[in-house]
């Protein structure tokens, strides 16, 4: 038997919409410094900013660059900063974020060419907090057990997708070129919160320093910028906890 | 253009789940080089949601043997079965690795790594759905890739990111020849790079963007088998291609298959739970391919939903919002984030989205790629996960199988690249090996016609969707070959606005176009030749298996004029015999 529920309402209406781009645009090749240009173009009101800039690229100027891949939020490829705010790309709606989109690189990170910024001091500063489970235990051929209560501990941190969008958010970040940054900081917490991680000291020890957490001016950037929802600034105050009140 | 000059014993070619997995094997033994376009965290397996099956036996009865029946079944006895034996045995190794490497999986209240249903995966052959993927929220495929490039960190894994491999590079002629490195493209500075290895491991994922909808991110444009192609080496399979039920209407981002292993249901646009008509056994947990031309059935016969009538329903409503808040986060953040609509209270629309390459680049199980109908060994040469084709998935892979795939087989693959390149001298290369790839890149560059790379992708996508994708015939195929044949033609013609070497992306997207018409066209040739429907390839001309004749794996050859043929091997068979396949 075939059994029949009430059918849902129709999902909302897609128009076509007239976007204005306004992008700051950088060629090392070519420019001594950055410069804006604008775009006009036809988009779904559904269409995301990445596939605005998609479109600027295929149909008006292929030599903008900018990364991208998974465009729907789980890479991390897309963080830029739009309308004055980091953001992914590809999980702003034109509908709900706007027609008018001024677009530019995220800060604190060097340009090299339009939205292409120098990922590799970010990635250095996250390698810097033993991003890994380190664990001298033999666990046998068997899992390691871990109750969902202190699997849940750690979880929120898990969710980091190393877009940058948080530490390209901090102006202690801007201002500053040794602060680690809240990404690392994250990336540490999902470790030194985890059960089974035996390195626990090692890190805070590492985020003690005068390049770690006690940068943080708890200023809530990074929590407002992290496209994954994770609460930044609460994990990187949970470990300045666990520097002054659980480091054995 | 600068050309620079390395020499290792190992290059791994992609670093999503299956390049992060044989680098673990490689790193610390032979001196290894992981070539990645992206940085190894973009990689897509990050993307994969629904979990990694293993017979665990965590929550119930299961055994190994039971997940190869399901898998042998699911791929509608297309599947190596000697292949797939070791893939179920190695999966709970597999699965107790990552946990080792740190991985965090969901527990049971027991602390114990939880399992849940999956389409496809049955207790006893077939007897009634069992809870066998090890999951980790709907965001196992990120945390597995997290923990593997963690992993990596932690072995010190010498990563060139942003490097594109244009090129595969040989030692010696013919019968004789085998792997010695990869020409690569630095996106920062249009340099080209020399790799000169002894050994070639490819891992460069799938090519879904040769269908308009797709799950697969931008990136997945097929560039190991595009190589590998070009140079001889032949292609497997590649005409089954999966069509994962649940994608995001219109957009066709991926909505996991758990979210009907947690009770999600399907529904069409008079509320009708059609998946009980066609699989009364599994119904909402039938093999993929089984679902998505059910949808495709009921929108066809005027059942479907919306203006159009052109979608169905996941319908997520009837599930106590804390599992979905527990179980399904990520997939209710999407249909937030892109239709409006709250899964809590909504049906979601949907609609099948082109998901997973079957096909591939041949190899054994120790993921050595194998270049003809005997499965002569090419020395040195490697492949593994999607890009690859062992053949575990068959016609049609089950969910979970290459979250799976993609551990066991990137694991065999670096060990056997390491045990093979600590007994064989480096290559000797001349320094021309560079010349073609330096003279495409030129070509590009140079080119001064009047047809545009979006363009053509963008029509080469519509029409794979409409004329070769979960339900063709021997007309729409013919109609997308001819539409192959003249975008072919245009790609001739086509050139680039950016003439620039710093990230220029307008290049790379253009000479990646180059892989997209190729494989489309294998895909498009093998589907034509093959009288028959199995698994994900569906002919409404010939609308049954026909084991006499057709239970082969396809080959497809490129000579050096560009002229594809085709040939075939035997499937490898085993104790499951086939049988009409009924959930």
């Amino acid at each position: 038997m075939t059994t029949t529920v009430q059918p849902a309402e129709e999902i909302a209406l897609i128009k076509e919409v007239d976007v204005h781009l306004t992008i700051k645009r950088f060629n090392p090749e070519t420019d001594v410094r950055p410069h804006w240009r604008e775009y006009d173009l036809k988009l779904k009101s559904s269409d995301t900013v990445l596939n605005a800039l998609i479109a600027v690229k295929s149909t008006i100027d292929g030599t903008l660059s900018f990364r991208r891949s998974c465009a729907h939020g789980v890479c991390g490829s897309d963080a830029m900063m739009i309308n004055g705010e980091n953001r992914l790309g590809c999980v702003n709606l034109i509908s709900t974020i706007g027609t008018d989109l001024v677009i530019e690189p995220v800060r604190g990170l060097p340009v090299i060419k339009d939205l292409v910024v120098d990922m590799e001091p970010f990635f250095a500063q996250y390698r810097s907090v033993l991003p890994y489970l380190i664990a001298n235990d033999d666990p046998g051929y068997k899992e390691r057990y871990q109750s969902p209560e202190e699997r849940a501990r750690f979880d929120d941190t898990t969710k980091c997708i190393l877009c940058g969008a948080c530490s390209t958010s901090c102006p202690v970040y801007w201002a500053n070129g040794t602060y680690i940054g809240p990404a690392a900081i994250v990336n540490a917490h999902r470790f030194i919160f985890d059960s089974r991680d035996q390195a626990k000291t090692e890190r805070l020890d590492i985020l003690n320093q005068k390049s770690g957490v006690w940068r943080c001016r708890t200023s809530f950037n990074c929590t407002e910028a992290c496209p994954r929802g994770i609460k930044v600034t609460e994990a990187i105050e949970e470990v300045k906890r666990a520097i002054l009140y659980d480091r054995s | 253009m600068n050309v620079h000059y390395h020499s290792y014993d190992a290059v791994i070619v992609g670093a999503g789940g299956a390049g992060l997995r044989a680098a673990l094997e490689t790193a610390g033994k032979v001196r290894t080089a992981v070539i990645t376009k992206l940085y190894p965290t973009r990689s897509h397996t990050g993307a994969a949601q629904g979990g990694m099956c293993a017979a665990l036996s965590n929550v119930e009865e299961d055994y190994w043997e039971w997940h190869a029946f399901d898998t042998v079944k699911g791929g509608d006895y297309l599947g190596d079965q000697d292949a797939i034996d070791i893939m179920c045995r190695e999966a709970i190794d597999a699965v107790i690795d990552l946990e080792h490497f740190g991985l965090p999986f969901s527990r049971t209240p027991e602390g114990r790594i939880d399992q849940r249903r999956f389409g496809g995966h049955t207790r006893n052959h077939g007897e009634a759905p069992v809870r066998r993927a090890c999951y980790a929220a709907d965001r196992t495929g990120h945390m597995i890739l997290q923990t593997l490039y963690q992993q990596c960190v932690a072995a010190d894994v010498n990563f060139f990111n942003e490097f594109q491999v244009f090129d595969v590079l040989f030692d010696g002629e013919g019968a004789s020849r085998r792997a010695a490195g990869v020409v690569a493209y630095e996106l920062a500075t249009g340099d080209l790079h020399v790799f000169a290895s002894k050994g070639v491991l490819f891992a460069t994922g799938g090519y879904g963007r040769i269908f308009q909808i797709t799950s697969n991110a931008h990136t997945l444009t097929g560039d190991g088998p595009g190589v590998l192609f070009h140079r001889g080496i032949p292609l497997e399979d590649i005409e089954f291609f999966q069509f994962h039920p649940t994608g995001i209407y219109g957009i066709g981002i991926l909505l996991t298959e758990g979210a009907r292993g947690e009770g999600g249901i399907l529904r069409n646009g008079l509320g009708e739970r059609f998946m009980e008509r066609v699989a009364p056994t599994v119904k909402d947990l039938a093999p993929r391919d089984m679902v998505a031309r059910a949808i495709h059935a009921e929108i066809k016969e005027g059942r479907g939903a919306g203006p159009d009538k052109d979608y169905v329903y996941l319908d997520l409503t009837h599930l106590p919002p804390e599992q979905i808040d527990a179980k399904l986060p990520d997939i209710s953040g999407f249909v937030r984030t892109y239709l409006g609509l709250e899964p809590k209270t909504d049906p979601i629309p949907i609609q099948p989205t082109a998901h997973y390459a079957m096909g591939g680049i041949p190899t054994n199980v120790h993921g050595e790629v194998v270049i003809d109908g005997n499965n002569t060994v090419l020395p040195g040469l490697y492949a593994a996960g999607e890009c690859a084709c062992v053949s575990v998935h068959g016609a049609n892979r089950l969910g979970t199988n290459s979250l799976l795939d993609i551990n066991v087989f990137g694991r065999r693959g670096g060990r056997a690249m390491v045990e093979y390149v600590q007994g064989v001298d480096h290559p000797d290369l001349p320094r021309s090996v560079v010349d073609p790839t330096r003279e495409r890149i030129d070509m590009m560059m140079n080119s001064t016609g009047s047809e545009k790379v979006g363009a053509i992708r963008g029509e080469l996508q519509v029409a794979m969707m409409r004329d070769a994708s979960v339900v063709r015939t021997g007309e729409s195929l013919q109609e997308a070959l001819r539409v192959i044949h003249e975008l072919r033609d245009r790609y001739e013609k086509v050139t680039i606005d950016d003439k620039g070497s710093v990230f220029n992306y307008d290049l790379t997207e253009a000479l990646e176009l180059g892989s997209l018409l190729d494989i489309a066209e294998v895909l498009v040739l093998g589907a034509d030749a093959r009288k028959e429907s199995r698994g994900a390839h569906w002919r409404d001309d010939f609308p049954t298996r026909d084991d006499a004749n057709w239970m082969k794996h396809t080959l497809a050859y490129r000579d050096e004029s560009g002229a594809i043929t085709l040939d075939y091997k035997p499937v490898v068979q085993g104790r499951y015999e086939p049988m009409e396949r009924k959930y």
